[in-house]
């Protein structure tokens, strides 16, 4: 197998903590500034403990940090790690883009496809 | 023709494409379904790919590797989750060591790719999602190293003929 089972635990962490809307809320919230877990949850209509566990799934998929201030808890979105993200996909989008060039380019110089495949050329 | 829409999703990590050809499902199924034709699209100029393994069924696996320009070889394999031909392919995507062997701590990510028709062609919609945070940022680090931005001229270059 080529997936660790540690790999399926952290995929599913980041889906998990994104794959519901209160968290995706809260990811949005802690860009522009850093509130207090308590803060947060007077914005939701759910116990402290609720909104406590939303970050913390948040906090575990790498998404948001915690730091202490006092008796406080100030949670902020990793916008690196999002920034990372975004990288990633626009790597991956140029990749594609090249591809899909590729593969109009072959579609135009090919002609209809042969039953058989070619015998000549680079067999393997 | 080619690609018609993109999609990045951030919180996911998800990249959808969606391209139209001016041909039969069955010629562009073809694209992925013989290697030989495989081979001429799916590396970048700089990196041409060859195909080993091609078996397209279910948990069957593709093997390939891609020719650097100092000769340097670049293994990766699909495994291949679901087919359906013409309409339906979708794999995990990964890279390989030397011998061929999936190497466990390097990304990889499942796409899932369908053919349908539209407007007398074909619409190809690529969903490519990475399979982990940690893996993608290890494949970020990689594009850097390889230059993909080269790549993107060469093909550039390729395409003004």
């Amino acid at each position: 197998m080529v997936v660790t089972e540690l790999d399926d635990e952290a995929v599913d962490e980041v889906f998990r903590a994104l794959g519901d809307a209160t968290r995706r809320d809260i990811l949005q919230r802690c860009v522009a500034e850093e509130p207090s877990v308590s803060r947060l949850a007077e914005g939701y209509p759910m116990s402290f403990a609720a909104v406590q566990k939303h970050v913390a799934v948040l906090e575990r998929a790498g998404l948001v940090t915690k730091r202490r201030r006092g008796r406080e808890q100030l949670v902020r979105t990793d916008r690196e790690a999002v920034g990372r993200a975004r990288e990633a996909l626009d790597q991956l989008e140029a990749a594609w883009r090249e591809r899909v060039a590729r593969m109009s380019e072959l579609l135009e110089q090919v002609p209809q496809p042969e039953e058989t495949n070619p015998r000549r050329g680079r067999d393997r | 023709m080619s690609v018609t829409s993109i999609d990045k999703d951030l919180e996911r990590l998800t990249l959808t494409l969606v391209a139209d050809f001016d041909a039969p499902a069955e010629r562009v199924w073809q694209l992925w379904a013989d290697p030989r034709q495989l081979e001429r699209w799916w590396g970048p100029p700089s990196h041409p790919a060859t195909v080993e393994e091609h078996d397209l069924t279910p948990g069957g696996n593709v093997t390939y590797f891609m020719t650097g320009p100092e000769g340097e070889r670049h293994r990766g394999w699909w495994r291949v989750s679901s087919v359906d031909p013409p309409r339906s392919l979708e794999f995990t995507d990964g890279f390989a060591d030397e011998d061929g062997n999936p190497i466990s701590d390097m990304p990889t990510s499942t796409v899932r790719v369908e053919f349908g028709e539209h407007d007398g062609g074909t619409r190809m919609e690529m969903r490519s999602t990475f399979d982990s945070r940690e893996q993608m940022e290890e494949l970020i680090k990689m594009g850097a190293e390889q230059g993909l931005q080269e790549a993107v001229g060469q093909m550039d270059a390729l395409l003004a003929d």
